[in-house]
């Protein structure tokens, strides 16, 4: 899950941006972790989650192995909570991401309570996640800082397709198809929601953020840079 | 990867799904292509897009039409229409590609998906980064750049230098021929990946040191290098790396915390 350290973006664009995951430690309590990972994910689902996942199967919105033709013009874009929550069947990193800090703070201080016995860490902004450790009584175990990128960053994307393709960071949303949805937003070929559909069935462990997303399209729509 | 030709209509769509943007449409055979050498074999267009499985001779000609008028075409366009993208049977060495680059198959070396990495995320069960230490992930590839293993052993091999022991279960750590030198298995060593992490814990006071040689020999690879350094809090939650790495001229604004809730099953 080191796919979520490397976000890039300013404190602006990261402020309600978190993923809180749990992580079985193999030879120490992957054992019967299964119920306990989905137990997790229950209490996630409560606190209103956008998206939410396991590292085996991927997030709440998937692709489609056999879609019926008249998708293009009407397609499915619920999100399915049960099928990833049922869905978990060995002991892999889960994770559910949040667009504030309120139902953060709230599904913490059930985790805390729950006492599951899982590594559980928050991604995010240091600050926000010291917060949330403050308000639920927490103190932090472990940091794990990102110092951005080195070597040749000329290699890189502009600003927002690197926010957008980040936001998966193992590497499923290309800088072309995060380029080429900018583009067809401000073309107005597609709505921003639409295009955040798209990213996210990408994302094969479902930690991309479609609200975060849809905030980048908006202003990318504009010119706003 | 491969795209089959019976099937494609060259649509255009997985062109820009790659990642390593190693996909193109043959003007000689009209025809979806794949670069083997740039593939990475990370399943993106294979597992990412939803696929239909309509008629290609059909598509080719509602196509031929549509363009002979000019018509615009807007199809979903993360779709392919006629199943075209096909998996292929990999063997030694190409499939240490898939190994690092589709992040839902688990390394067989530590069992973890992804890049094959519990970093500082268990450290609360394992304790392997401890006070005063720095433990770090040097991620090589990302974002969507890709990386050669003979990249990744030029890092290596400096770092071997400094005399910094690696992490015992690390995927890139499994494949050197001497974890002493940092030295890679010479047959893989130009096999391509999305991304791949290095990781290896130092005293604080290797720290300038470690960050001063990670920079140096990033800035003569033909790729990106991500960085993150984690530590050990005190029991009030805080640290003094923080400070070490800003007094390093580093700014920083994201990271991942461990709550401290794991315990031993």
């Amino acid at each position: 899950m080191t796919n979520t350290l490397h976000r890039y973006g300013n404190e602006k664009s990261l402020h309600n941006d978190f993923i809180v995951f749990a992580i079985p430690c193999r030879g120490h309590n992957d054992q019967g972790a299964v119920p306990k990972l989905k137990r997790f994910l229950q209490l996630a689902r409560k606190y209103k989650p956008v998206n939410l996942g396991d590292g085996s199967h991927g997030g709440i919105y998937r692709p489609s192995k056999e879609l019926n033709p008249t998708a293009h013009w009407s397609r499915a874009s619920d999100p399915d909570f049960d099928t990833v929550i049922e869905g978990v069947s060995d002991p892999t990193t889960v994770a559910a991401v949040f667009d504030n800090i309120e139902a953060v703070e709230g599904f913490v201080d059930e985790l805390r309570k729950e006492d599951l016995g899982l590594s559980i860490n928050i991604s995010a902004l240091i600050e926000r996640a010291q917060e949330c450790c403050e308000e639920t009584g927490l103190a932090r175990h472990s940091v794990e800082y990102s110092l951005g990128f080195m070597g040749r960053t000329d290699r890189l994307a502009d600003r927002q397709v690197l926010e957008l393709s980040t936001m998966c960071g193992h590497g499923m949303i290309s800088f072309n198809f995060a380029r080429k949805m900018i583009d067809w937003v401000r073309e107005g070929r597609r709505t921003p929601e639409e295009a955040c559909m798209y990213f996210s069935r990408f994302c094969s462990c479902g930690i991309f953020n479609p609200t975060r997303a849809r905030e980048i399209l908006e202003e990318a729509r504009y010119g706003n840079s | 990867m491969i795209i089959d030709p019976k099937k494609c209509v060259a649509c255009g769509n997985c062109v820009a799904i790659c990642p390593m943007g190693a996909i193109h449409i043959d003007p000689k055979t009209n025809r979806a292509s794949v670069n083997q050498d740039e593939c990475v074999e990370c399943y993106t267009c294979f597992r990412g897009m939803s696929t239909e499985h309509l008629n290609p001779t059909m598509v080719r000609t509602v196509r031929k039409i549509g363009k002979w008028f000019r018509w615009r075409f807007e199809p979903e366009p993360d779709v392919c229409p006629t199943a075209a993208i096909t998996e292929q049977e990999l063997s030694w060495p190409r499939i240490v590609r898939r190994a690092f680059s589709d992040p839902v198959v688990p390394h067989e070396s530590t069992g973890v998906h992804g890049r094959g990495t519990e970093e500082v995320k268990t450290n609360d069960i394992t304790n392997r980064v401890g006070p005063e230490e720095a433990g770090f992930t040097v991620e090589f590839g990302r974002p969507t750049i890709g990386v050669r293993f003979w990249q990744i052993q030029e890092m290596t091999t400096a770092l071997a230098q400094l005399g910094i022991e690696f992490e015992k279960r690390n995927p890139v750590t499994s494949l050197m021929a001497d974890t002493a030198t940092g030295e890679i298995q010479t047959d893989i060593l130009n096999e391509k990946i999305l991304s791949a992490i290095v990781e290896f814990k130092t005293k604080f006071g290797n720290v300038p040191a470690v960050l001063q040689r990670v920079r140096e020999v990033a800035k003569t690879l033909n790729t990106v290098v991500a960085v993150g350094v984690s530590t050990r809090c005190d029991e009030q939650g805080e640290n003094h790396l923080e400070e070490l790495l800003i007094s390093e001229g580093f700014t920083f604004n994201r990271g991942k915390t461990n709550l401290g809730l794991g315990r031993k099953g």
